[in-house]
């Protein structure tokens, strides 16, 4: 692997001559964790505006019934285009910054295993965003759906260039998803400081690597189907259409054994998140350690099984129906686990109460609402009723919003004074907090009476005999406010930006490694490997040293090893990028653009491969 | 004490969420107002899942108060201040942890056995001579209803009568679609080549509101669709008006009056005398050709003539409609019974005159997207096409 020394690489870089323009070459060919944790982030940021701006508009038109303000077809490419960008763009590139920022920090390590990987991952991920979105300027987004049954996704009745661009674009992200989940998995394993063992790791780090195993086995799975679907549509196939001997059930369980897991590789890293928060702010060790490690064990191990209570209403008959639904409600008891044990953390403690802890505390009262939900559609009969209504949708964004996005917010607030030198403004930060708790009440609870009373999701307006009209109303007024918060965050960023960056190493009494160092980190991270004796290391280390410890120095790391930038993750991906336009180019161009995508890919794999040392 | 209050006072906050989740909750419990509300069930099959959530429901509130309860109590009870000695290190405790996973789980079991027991009778097709058979096809975007008892075929309005069980068998002849009356029945989907049964029993009558639940492309939100629970006597006649359609004018006259004439209907109008139909049914005017050739038919107004052939001659309605029950087309909607459905266009419109002539001039501006073209019918077309059809009830 090219490594330099960093001393070295700095006296020539200026000895180059590198003028300030280099700062975005610098961006483009950066392998350290950090920069692409950020670049993560940023990007993702992005995309969750444009998927909440989508979401604006879906409530706009909905918010009166028989309204005309979205027609009825961009009506339906934009909640396909909400669910996907929230999903793929938004939800878990989120979590993997923290990931990438936060794993190699909170193991002691300098960097992840496969530093260009990571890279090749982030711009794998950037340039299949950029794909699916790109859709939007030729009026063909995606259309069918965030899980795209078959047959409507089937050339017959979607003729047009909406699924492709979503079947590849999500080819794409997959790639960079089980990019960074060898990586992340790879680190984990790897790259731990001396000391500290599995069952030392911050919890942060035991879920994110439960999520890296849900990635690696989930995503597979949908890669093949979207294989098949693509051969459906581009070489007439019959996968999935049943004049032609297939079957368009064979997709839904081809989608829903990656689609289940797929919810809790995104709301995994969130309870790591909560279980790093509560603690520091409760100035007391996690409840149950082993309970919480094992619990992530046991969800992620059955979430592999219950992927048909997707599909209830598709009568597979008594038993696969009780089979199904008992997994699920047996999920429920390890996250029933999880949540006493996170408030068990918080009984006995000495509550601080910062953003971040306002943020965490919301994230269990949100969660639990969510959780109750999905008892109530894990009873098939009751799910005949719920399924494809906005029951459904209530439940899935207390979970994924009142869950992860809760979570992923708290996070921000929580490790924003290590990424960026700077703390958040508190008082911001909680109009934040209870502008965000309120409106997503009001936006989502009545989303539970509107499904029971009858509306189906995804319709692209009602009739005013439905009587639905108030219940969507005070829906709408929530999600505008929901927008609100999120414009106070965007504020609280703005203003605090301005300021210098001269946040603590620690300002929140944390417990683990991240907060031994400067904030933000130098890029070798550590000066010296620390060695870990024990849980919570930095508490047992402060409780040696008699409560508090020094600002740390800021180190010249000369003398440290550190890996090389490299361009070649970046143009290897826009290799990938090029072989799915050539995919989609196909009817037009003929294989020609597939030829020279694959000549791309393979000359800077083959350079990547070969690229010298430091 | 005061510490508490003051406790209490600074989480308000907390409460003034919960208030508000309250009071919407307790203005959209009134689910009579809602015309496709699963709280408020009008058939066995709804009943049955009706009863079954609110055992969840129950419990969940019991869950939802415990742990939310605890959780704020805990907030109030240990919010700490920076300079607080650091509290006692409790890593965990085995006995609490076991016990707060055995009573979830106990409490999940109590949720268990009715769920499971209720699958299986969800799955259960009733049997018998009293059964109606619908055969239940999703088009986009559309459903078509056929009465293969009877050997009629109707579409965008199911009739059903009441106290009878229904037994639905179900596919779609393009893209997935789910079915669902909610008052009735719950949901269940239908795909090509497959057929998916579901059944009820309708408890009272009146005019119900379904629609398809399963995104299935443009129109999807528009895909609704009418259930009308009728007494035996109503069905009876509805179907007798249907069969009408297309038997020889002599029999419409009087179709169901003798039985040998009314075929199908036979095996459920002779075992049941519930289900015997009352009244003749009036036969449909200004059938086409047929009318001519009806020596007792009453005068046919013009309006009418001009609108069959306006209908069969100027435009290719025919080519996707048809007006004869018996006949099933499958392209477009049958329309042997239009005239007098209560709405049009998947339970888009009200079946007026107006709405009528507008659907039949302009269907891509009521529904972009939908398979129907736009024919440049002129308004003089239209209106003789809505008094034609008018006559088909």
């Amino acid at each position: 692997m090219a490594t330099t020394v960093l001393g070295e690489t700095k006296a020539h870089h200026k000895s180059a001559g590198h003028a300030p323009q280099s700062v975005l070459w610098s961006w483009i060919t950066t392998v350290d964790h950090k920069r692409i944790g950020i670049l993560y982030g940023a990007t993702a940021f992005l995309f969750f505006l444009i998927g909440g701006l989508e979401a604006l508009l879906l409530r706009i038109q909905l918010g009166r019934p028989d309204n005309t303000f979205l027609s009825a077809e961009l009506y339906n490419q934009i909640f396909t285009m909400h669910g996907t960008t929230m999903i793929f763009l938004a939800v878990m590139p989120l979590s993997a910054m923290y990931f990438n920022y936060m794993i190699p920090l909170q193991l002691g390590a300098r960097d992840v295993a496969f530093p260009r990987l990571n890279a090749f991952s982030y711009w794998v991920f950037l340039f299949g965003g950029l794909f699916l979105n790109s859709s939007f300027l030729f009026n063909a987004a995606p259309n069918a759906g965030w899980f795209g049954y078959a047959p409507l996704t089937e050339r017959t009745y979607s003729p047009g260039l909406n699924v492709d661009f979503w079947l590849l674009g999500l080819q794409i992200l997959g790639i960079a998803s089980l990019a960074a989940a060898v990586n992340f998995f790879v680190t984990v394993l790897n790259m731990r400081a001396p000391g500290m063992k599995l069952m030392r790791m911050p919890m942060f780090v035991w879920m994110s690597f439960i999520t890296q195993v849900l990635i690696l086995l989930a995503f597979p799975v949908i890669t093949v189907a979207l294989i098949l679907l693509m051969f459906d549509r581009f070489f007439g196939t019959h996968f999935f259409i049943p004049s032609g001997g297939g079957d368009p059930i064979l997709w839904q369980h081809l989608f829903w054994v990656f689609g289940h897991p797929e919810v809790y590789i995104l709301i995994l890293p969130s309870f790591g998140i909560i279980s790093e928060i509560l603690p520091v702010f409760s100035r007391k060790p996690l409840f149950g350690y082993a309970a919480m490690v094992f619990s992530g064990i046991f969800i992620a191990f059955l979430g592999f099984g219950v992927w048909s209570h997707h599909m209830f209403s598709t009568g597979m008959g008594p038993i696969a129906d009780t089979v199904f639904s008992l997994s699920t409600m047996l999920i429920a008891i390890p996250t029933g686990v999880k949540i006493f044990n996170w408030i068990g953390t918080i009984v006995g403690g000495s509550l601080q109460m910062k953003t971040p802890m306002y943020f965490a505390l919301g994230f269990i009262a949100m969660f639990i609402i969510g959780g109750l939900s999905g008892v109530m559609h894990a009873s098939p009969p009751a799910d005949l009723q719920q399924t494809d209504t906005y029951f459904v949708v209530a439940h899935f964004h207390y979970v994924l919003f009142g869950g992860s996005i809760f979570a992923l917010t708290a996070g921000a607030y929580y490790w924003w004074p290590k990424m960026f030198g700077r703390m958040l403004d508190e008082r911001l930060g909680k109009a934040h907090f209870w502008l965000m708790l309120v409106a997503f009440n009001l936006t989502f609870f009545p989303m539970h009476f509107a499904g029971l009373h009858g509306m189906p999701r995804r319709v692209y307006t009602y009739s005013a005999e439905s009587n639905l009209g108030a219940l969507n109303f005070i829906e709408t007024i929530g999600s505008l406010l929901l927008g609100v918060s999120f414009l106070i965050f965007l504020i609280n960023v703005i203003k605090t930006w301005a300021r210098q960056a001269d946040a603590p190493a620690d300002p929140w009494n944390g417990a683990t490694l991240e907060w031994s160092i400067p904030s933000p980190p130098p890029e070798f991270n550590f000066v010296d490997v620390p060695t870990v004796h024990g849980r919570d290391p930095l508490w047992e280390t402060k409780r040696q040293a008699g409560g508090t410890l020094p600002e740390p120095k800021r180190a010249s790391g000369a003398g440290i090893h550190m890996p090389n930038p490299s361009y070649w993750p970046f143009l290897t991906a826009a290799g990938v990028l090029a072989i799915m336009i050539g995919v989609l180019l196909l009817p037009k161009v003929g294989p020609w653009g597939i030829i020279a995508g694959t000549c791309l890919l393979f000359f800077s794999v083959y350079n990547w491969a070969f690229e010298p040392a430091g | 004490m005061t510490t508490l209050r003051t406790s209490l006072r600074r989480s308000l906050g907390f409460w003034a969420p919960l208030c508000l989740l309250g009071m919407t909750a307790l203005a959209a419990c009134d689910s009579t107002k809602y015309e496709q509300s699963t709280l408020n069930p009008r058939g066995d099959f709804a009943r049955m899942v009706d009863h079954l959530f609110m055992t969840t429901v129950w419990w969940a509130l019991l869950v939802f108060v415990l742990v939310e309860g605890a959780l704020v109590f805990a907030i109030l009870k240990y919010r700490g201040k920076p300079d607080d000695p650091e509290p006692q290190q409790i890593h965990g405790n085995t006995t609490v942890e076991i016990i707060w996973t055995v009573i979830p789980a106990l409490i999940l079991a109590m949720i268990a056995v009715p769920t499971v027991r209720t699958i299986f009778r969800t799955y259960e097709l009733p049997t018998g001579r009293d059964v109606v058979t619908i055969e239940v096809i999703g088009h986009q975007w559309w459903w078509e209803f056929r009465y293969p008892q009877y050997g009629v075929t109707t579409a965008g309005e199911m009739h059903v009568p009441v106290g009878h069980p229904v037994a639905l068998k179900m596919t779609t002849e393009d893209v997935l679609h789910s079915f669902w009356v909610p008052q009735f029945a719950a949901k269940r989907d239908v795909f090509p080549n497959r057929s998916n049964v579901l059944w009820f029993k309708a408890e009272v009558a009146g005019n119900f509101s379904g629609q398809c639940a399963e995104f299935c492309g443009i129109q999807h939100g528009r895909m609704g669709f009418r259930v009308l629970a009728q007494d035996s006597a109503g069905f009876q006649g509805f179907i007798a008006r249907l069969k009408a359609t297309g038997a020889p004018k002599a029999v419409a006259a009087a179709p169901a009056a003798t039985p040998t004439a009314s075929g199908t209907a036979l095996t459920v109008s002779s075992t049941n005398a519930t289900l015997a139909p009352q009244q003749p049914a009036p036969k449909p005017r200004g059938s086409h050709s047929r009318a001519a050739a009806a020596p007792a038919a009453p005068p046919v107004d013009p309006l009418v003539h001009a609108g069959d052939s306006v209908f069969h001659k100027r435009y290719p309605c025919a080519g996707c409609h048809s007006l004869d029950a018996t006949k099933r087309l499958g392209i477009g909607p049958n329309l042997a019974n239009v005239g007098s459905r209560s709405y049009i266009a998947g339970a888009m419109l009200k079946n007026t005159d107006e709405n009528l002539a507008a659907w039949i001039q302009h269907p891509q501006r009521l529904q972009p997207g939908v398979l129907m073209m736009e024919m440049g019918v002129t308004d003089a077309d239209a209106k003789a096409l809505v008094a034609y059809l008018r006559t088909y009830r």
